[in-house]
């Protein structure tokens, strides 16, 4: 992959339905402005992110990776955030062994109310990948151009659905 | 004409062939059915006779072990050309397998190590594996060491895969079966079962319906039940993220799952799922007591990926090239 001058953090966000994409939503009807390297994906819960999807991320392009979900006991779906939380700890900590810092990856509660909490938290993980610089994963190829740009024999991912 | 089939290890230990081995007298019945034209470990065939085969002359090419050096690779590539078929045969060869941990160091800290650091080799005698080598008899070569363990499949086309450290007994002789009556599933498939090892493991009906782990524990800490569910008395059990096949020899013998038969059909990264199976019975909603038990697992990536790191969505270490031998794992 070649060198993004000037280097901007690409990252992707996973937010839950019912408290933090609601709170990105009022974020945006409050006219707040917040780091727009910031992608989000809207999930039903945080406890569906599986920590597959974190992976994917990284693997493909993105630098940090945001969780979030409503504030303990908060949770929709009563037990999906405490989930969320479970891998995410031990996530983290393997994530360490691959030689990933720990301020690419990153789990907050955020409530419906505060939107003005999703502008700081989004600036705050964007300035501090940003300060970690690109996210260098080496993943198989043979070394040749054609294959480099592919990314050689790896599969399309489909993380989500059924096999037919 | 019987068809033609080809053995070959790559990095891996050798029990992938003594599986083969392990047919017992059903291996006379394969020895039977199939013309064996090259098997470097058990028979003496050399590598001119396969490049004198015609293109997709061997019916299928049953490679074991993982992807390190140029000499594997160029073997592969060769048994690729010459064959119909081509198996991945037990755990290396799909996921890249134990030797696959390797990807946690850079190629230049393992050599360093082996060669400099490590505490039976003799200090300073600057002695280094080079690949060209002048001796008064001629040039010797020695292959070239990759950067990266990588899987069969990451290097040349596979056509079905054999799961398994080494793969069962049963599986194999299924495999050749279905290859020798040409009753070959899709392209692509693993051969074997496609669901969870806890939906075969004889202490299945031990496993509660809400199942939490108030604390991990290592096989040796603990004497385990040999009736009881092995998660449920804390021990670390790939079971649920792992595919069966197996029949649950390991927690027949009271050892939990490490994850050897890789994951269903559904699963992208075993790692990532087997984690995810694992911390979801964490019995806590603290942050702090979350964090606590999550790293009662020792070694994370070892555990997780034990069988899988170079198939997995990081690959390897990221920045594997500066690390140090050991990596970062725990001891």
């Amino acid at each position: 992959m070649s060198e993004r001058e000037p280097f901007e953090p690409r990252i992707v966000a996973f937010f839950c339905n019912w408290c933090t994409y609601t709170a990105a939503d009022l974020a945006g009807i409050s006219r707040m402005q917040y780091a727009p390297n910031v992608r989000v994906i809207r999930l039903m819960c945080s406890g569906r992110v599986d920590p597959q999807f974190v992976l994917s991320a990284l693997r493909e392009g993105a630098d940090g990776v945001l969780i979030g979900g409503c504030h303990p006991g908060d949770c929709h779906y009563q037990e999906g955030n405490y989930n969320a939380l479970r891998r995410f700890e031990m996530l983290r900590l393997m994530l360490r062994d691959f030689g990933i810092e720990d301020e690419r990856v990153r789990l907050e509660w955020i409530s419906a109310a505060e939107g003005d909490k999703v502008q700081r938290v989004c600036n705050e993980i964007t300035e501090a990948v940003r300060a970690r610089g690109p996210l260098h994963l080496t993943v198989p190829s043979d070394g040749t151009a054609a294959e480099a740009e592919t990314g050689s024999n790896v599969q399309p991912l489909e993380l989500v659905g059924r096999e037919a | 004409m019987k068809p033609k089939v080809a053995f070959y290890w790559c990095a891996s230990c050798g029990g992938c062939e003594e599986a083969v081995v392990d047919l017992a007298e059903d291996v006379l019945a394969v020895v039977e059915a199939v013309d064996i034209v090259f098997w470097p470990v058990a028979m003496d065939y050399k590598l001119s006779d396969v490049e004198a085969l015609d293109d997709d002359e061997l019916a299928v090419s049953f490679i074991n072990g993982a992807i390190r050096t140029s000499e594997q690779r160029e073997v592969v590539e060769l048994l690729r050309r010459k064959s119909g078929a081509v198996v991945a045969f037990g755990a290396c060869a799909w996921l890249g397998g134990i030797p696959g941990l390797a990807n946690l160091s850079s190629a230049t800290s393992i050599l360093e190590f082996v060669y400099r650091e490590s505490p039976s080799t003799p200090d300073g005698d600057g002695v280094r594996p080079l690949e060209e080598t002048e001796v008064p008899e001629g040039r010797l070569v020695l292959p070239h060491f990759d950067e990266d363990v990588r899987t069969l499949d990451q290097v040349i086309e596979v056509d079905y895969y054999l799961p398994g450290c080494p793969p069962p007994a049963s599986l194999i002789a299924q495999a050749v079966t279905a290859i020798v009556e040409g009753k070959l599933p899709e392209k692509g498939s693993v051969l074997a079962p496609d669901v969870a090892l806890c939906a075969e493991c004889p202490r299945a009906d031990t496993k509660p319906e809400d199942l939490k782990v108030g604390a991990f524990h290592r096989p040796y800490e603990v004497i385990a039940d040999p009736e009881t569910c092995l998660l449920a008395q804390g021990i670390v059990c790939l079971g649920p993220a792992t595919r069966s096949g197996c029949d649950a020899v390991c927690m027949r013998a009271n050892m939990p799952c490490t994850g050897c038969m890789g994951p269903t059909s559904r699963v992208i990264d075993h790692g990532a799922k087997a984690l995810s199976a694992i911390a979801s019975l964490i019995e806590s909603r603290d942050r702090d007591e979350i964090a606590v038990l999550a790293e009662q697992i020792v070694d994370p990536v070892g555990t997780f990926y034990r069988y899988s790191l170079p198939a997995s969505l990081l690959h390897r270490r990221v920045d594997a090239a500066s690390a140090t031998t050991s990596g970062s794992a725990k001891s």
